[in-house]
């Protein structure tokens, strides 16, 4: 990279170089700053689909109640799954890992800074394709093969009942026929087949990126057995998300096009398979649970030991029982299918497969608890959740074994049980973790903390509600009733617990206000953090807090697991930790040399092509739904050119050389490149 | 030290103590679809698995839950305690741990895999019963007897019957907890599912699998007699319908069924002309030859509890979609004299 001598004549194609204002932001190619964007949405999408569920449980809260039509409801669900899982929990694990890979692995920033960029933004514009739906869609009533058309009244039929007729509402799995041409006809459901194709694909850039980083990019020192586990669950999660992609996208292609152009891939009457997109989208669906929990598991895996001032006990056991769930992840597909008519031998199969996962999922627990053993417990909010995180989740872990009881989950599939269960995983898993990480890692963004009196008030709250909410579902479920349901009857008996769930799901409500207005007041005027607000162990906090641009000041040189810790402790006769003498010192120049680096660092130039190859997707995706109008063909062309300019545009776009602190346009030599540094993309 | 492990030995206590009552807590008295009820051998079986691993579960689950607890009280950071240990971890603990889950996951893999084998396929001697999935209601047809019926499937009591499954439209999943446990109805294949009951009795059946805009409201009823009313049963079912005599109420009601279109979907089988014959491939509604046989009706959502049959009746005739969203069943926008006429009718067809 020494290309910097000449610069082309023109100015278009300079790089841009603001460093505030909105196109700082639309520009930016710093790992922190997508953290940060990605973060921020994805809270906006839980929010999103807080409010969807609020609506559920209202409806849910009285027997045959009339609050929403059955069409609303259909479309409420379906949007607060899909939301929840690819528009909250996956971006803001993405934010998690965005932000910090690069300073646990010891990097200035990601492999590709460009291409995080461009998963960002393709994330982002998805995002807008899949809930413009609610303003361009159309929901019609169904026009099955066997169905008389002529039958169908003006006035009744599907579609003229729905006060949001805009929406999705064949279920966030899209189980076809239901979501097919010929049972939701309207273009609703190419929204949510095109958004979580473009939301795949922004995964998919952003996973191989996370690989490479992690394999290429690492300090001197930083040896794969060193790596934070939650660098390494960021890792495994992209290899889940590399493998598992691809079948999703292969899954609502085939769908797209038995949507468009009529190629019957699910549709019975024509000898199309619709179980055959069971096994695609749980082929992919099952690995997605991990990629949602996994993240979170590698987040409570810093947070133990920290807390508990013991290193995480037995971490190549933890590091290693993670690889393993996201391998064996790829077998248990078909128990979301036991009730298909699979054959018994492949039920059994699949029973088996699923019962072997609780045994690394048991090694985990196990090790967190052997973390606390013996340690000097501090109860602060991140601890707190991460210890709810344990209960919650071995509830969650434990019913997913009842599941793997193939004639119990006969009874179970398909009732609230099963709803209780994932929201134990997801919600009580992977939410508390991601919690336990907001509050843990808030001083890295913020260089503040965030309110430990409101942040327990959180906690307490938001467990207690998450259990009056999703515990009684397990007897409700077991006690008949079904997923899905927009109405049941008063004599099922199910009325009592229902407003008990509705009641809890207020309370969550409350306690989310809480934790937003604690972020809102302590971002300005929250605890000064300082360096290492909590006696840490891992690397990202050699940095001084918030984060400068650059990351690391001076190359590391790692030399153990929990390198940071190392560097302050050494351990007396018995094995304890005694702090070094120099330990203040060295926090003191850290922060010192972190704020003002001694040399010119180089950084990677900001872009506008991410943003633009990112805008030109869902531009296809719109086109592609309207295709057989002119408006439509012109949209594809137009996105494409598009696309293909701004790759253009990306490929020749000279690398600009700033500095850290350095505006001037001339500067002097090309510093050599450290080991762990970055040139560019 | 001492005080704060006796502390831990109250919350352990306190903790299971919370678990068990939550146990019993949780029954609903008046659960008409509950698991916990099993009223026939294949539920009873899947019953018996669920809370011996229930039982399991609960077990680790107060392991995890008093570990933590204790964990919590006896190592929380106090005034002047000593850094700890830097223990990095344990490998024979580690072995421990791996291998005495998969012991436990073992112990209950076999009860579950001989269930599986057990309980999935049906005898092939068994009675069959065809069950056609529809938006939003179930078809029964008794291809021995050549009957056909929806929404009340009626079972001898005491054996086994097969029922053979699918769909006209989209994915189905027949759930009649009582009985058995969940199985779809796909468009373009059979499954399977073996029913018994151990007595005569009713039992709530609900379609499990999201099916469109109405799922919540496709119900059944599966009615289990004793042998020899099924005898009887299957010997009413199997006559046509004597067609109502001119100038009675029932007679106009006749005249509404043939005239406003109800003939297009609805089967009405008669001796001679007059009837009405739906090619069994063909788009269709219920079968109504024997429609005052059937104690529920619309999806089996009909009657709702409380409410009187013809009040009923005439509410779904008025308007089908404004009771079942969706409903294929045009409102057809009948006089209030038509309905009279129509209900006379029907409530005739026994």
């Amino acid at each position: 990279m020494t290309a910097t001598a000449e610069r082309p004549a023109t100015t278009i194609f300079r790089r841009p170089r603001s460093k505030t204002g909105i196109w700082s932001w639309i520009t930016t190619v710093d790992h922190k700053r997508i953290g940060i964007m990605y973060g921020y949405a994805a809270f906006a999408f839980f929010i999103i689909g807080g409010l969807e569920a609020i609506l559920l449980r209202v409806q849910l809260s009285q027997a045959n109640a009339e609050f929403l039509t059955a069409g609303a409801y259909n479309a409420l669900f379906t949007m607060h799954g899909t939301t929840m899982i690819f528009l909250f929990v996956m971006p803001a694990s993405a934010a998690f890992m965005n932000y910090l890979l690069p300073l646990l692995v010891g990097a200035r920033d990601v492999a590709f800074p460009r291409l995080n960029a461009l998963s960002w933004w393709v994330f982002f514009f998805g995002a807008i394709f899949l809930y413009s739906t609610f303003f361009f869609g159309t929901s019609l009533p169904p026009i099955g093969p066997d169905a008389i058309p002529g039958n169908l009244p003006d006035g009744g039929g599907p579609g003229s009942f729905n006060w949001i007729s805009g929406s999705p509402d064949g279920g966030w799995f899209g189980y076809q026929p239901n979501a097919g041409p010929f049972y939701s006809p309207g273009t609703a459901m190419d929204y949510w087949a095109g958004g979580l194709q473009i939301l795949g694909l922004s995964s998919l850039i952003s996973a191989v990126n996370f690989i490479v980083t992690t394999f290429n990019m690492r300090a001197k020192g930083m040896r794969l057995m060193r790596l934070p586990v939650f660098a390494w669950m960021t890792t495994v999660t992209a290899f889940l998300l590399l493998f598992s992609l691809p079948i999703i996208a292969v899954a609502l292609f085939m769908v797209t096009i038995d949507r468009q152009f009529g190629s019957l891939f699910f549709a019975a009457t024509a000898g199309g398979d619709p179980i055959l997109w069971q096994h695609l989208f749980w082929l992919f669906g099952h690995p997605e649970v991990y990629i949602l929990i996994l993240p979170a598991m590698g987040i409570v895996s810093e947070v133990f030991p920290v807390f508990s001032r013991k290193p995480l006990f037995g971490y190549s056991a933890v590091v290693f029982a993670g690889a393993a769930i996201a391998f064996l992840g790829f077998g248990v597909w078909a128990h979301h299918m036991f009730a298909s008519g699979i054959t018994p031998v492949a039920q059994a199969a699949f029973g088996l497969a699923t019962m072997t996962i609780a045994i690394p999922t048991g090694i985990k627990i196990f090790n967190w608890l052997g973390t606390m053993w013996g340690g000097r417990l501090r109860f602060t909010t991140p601890m707190l959740f991460a210890i709810g995180f344990i209960a919650m989740f071995t509830i969650g872990g434990l019913s997913g074994v009842t599941h793997s009881i193939v004639p119990s989950d006969w009874q179970q599939t398909d009732t609230y049980y099963i709803v209780a269960h994932f929201h134990y995983v997801i919600f009580g898993g992977a939410v508390f973790g991601l919690f336990a990480g907001l509050y843990y890692w808030f001083p890295k963004y913020s260089g503040r903390m965030l309110d430990e009196k409101l942040g327990k008030w959180h906690f307490w709250l938001q467990f207690i509600g998450f259990n009056l909410t999703f515990a009684p579902m397990h007897w409700l479920g077991l006690q008949g009733m079904v997923r899905r349901t927009w109405k049941y009857a008063p004599e099922m008996g199910l009325e009592g617990w229902n407003q008990a769930v509705t009641a809890g799901a207020v309370i969550i409500a409350i306690s989310i206000l809480i934790f937003m207005w604690n972020w809102a007041r302590s971002r300005r005027r929250g605890r000064v953090a300082g360096m290492d607000p909590w006696d840490a162990r891992t690397i990202e906090w050699m940095t001084p807090n918030p984060t400068p641009e650059h990351n690391f000041s001076e190359p590391l040189e790692i030399t153990k697991l929990d390198h940071f810790w190392h560097l302050k402790y050494d351990e007396d006769e018995e094995g304890r930790p005694r702090r070094r003498e120099d330990a203040d010192a060295m926090l003191e120049h850290l922060e010192d040399v972190g704020n003002n680096p001694r040399e010119p660092i180089h950084l990677p130039s900001s872009s506008f092509f991410p943003f633009l190859v990112g805008l030109g997707v869902p531009i296809i995706f719109y086109g592609i739904i309207y295709h057989t109008s002119i408006a439509g063909k012109a949209l594809i062309v137009g996105g494409i050119l598009l696309i293909l300019a701004s790759c253009v545009g990306w490929g020749i776009e000279p690398v600009d050389e700033p500095h850290y602190g350095d505006h001037d346009e001339e500067h002097g030599e090309e510093p050599v490149a450290e080991e762990g540094e970055l040139v560019d993309d | 030290m001492a005080s704060s492990g006796r502390l831990a030995r109250v919350f352990a206590l306190l903790g299971l103590a919370f678990l068990l009552g939550a146990c019993s807590l949780v029954e609903i008295e008046d659960a008409v679809l509950t698991t916990f009820e099993p009223a026939g051998p294949n539920a009873q079986r899947i019953d018996d698995l669920f809370w011996m691993v229930f039982w399991i579960a609960t077990g680790v689950f107060a392991f995890v839950v008093v570990a933590l607890i204790v964990l919590v009280l006896r190592f929380r950071d106090r005034e002047g305690a000593k850094e700890p240990k830097q223990l990095h971890g344990n490998a024979k603990v580690e072995v421990v741990w791996t291998v005495i889950p998969a012991i436990i996951l073992a112990a209950i893999a076999v009860p579950t895999v001989q269930a599986v084998f057990d309980l999935t396929e049906c005898d092939p001697a068994a009675m069959k019963v065809e069950l056609i999935g529809h938006q939003w209601w179930f078809e029964a047809h008794y291809p021995d007897y050549e009957v056909d019926t929806a929404n009340v499937i009626v079972i001898p009591a005491g054996r086994e019957v097969c029922l053979e499954m699918t769909s006209e439209d989209v994915i189905h999943n027949f759930w009649a907890p009582s009985l058995h446990g969940k199985r779809y109805l796909v468009p373009g294949q059979w499954t399977q599912l073996k029913m018994e009951a151990y007595e005569p009795g009713e039992f709530w059946a609900h379609c499990a699998e999201f099916c469109g805009l109405s799922h919540s409201l496709m119900r059944a009823r599966v009615l289990a007699v004793a042998e020899s009313e099924f005898e009887t049963w299957v010997a009413e079912q199997q006559q046509p319908a004597v067609l109502p005599e001119e100038g009675t109420q029932a007679y106009d009601g006749y005249q509404v069924f043939v005239n406003r279109g109800c003939t297009q979907c609805h089967a009405y089988r008669v001796d001679g002309e007059g009837g009405s014959e739906i090619p069994r491939e063909a788009f269709n509604g219920p079968d109504l030859t024997h429609f005052a046989s059937r104690h529920v009706f619309a999806g089996a959502i009909l009657p709702e509890f409380g409410e009187d049959r013809e009040t009923a009746l005439a509410r779904w005739l008025a308007d089908p979609p404004s009771v079942k969203p969706g409903s294929f069943m045009p409102n057809l926008a009948l006089s209030g004299e038509e309905i009279d006429d129509l209900i006379a009718f029907l409530e005739e067809s026994r």
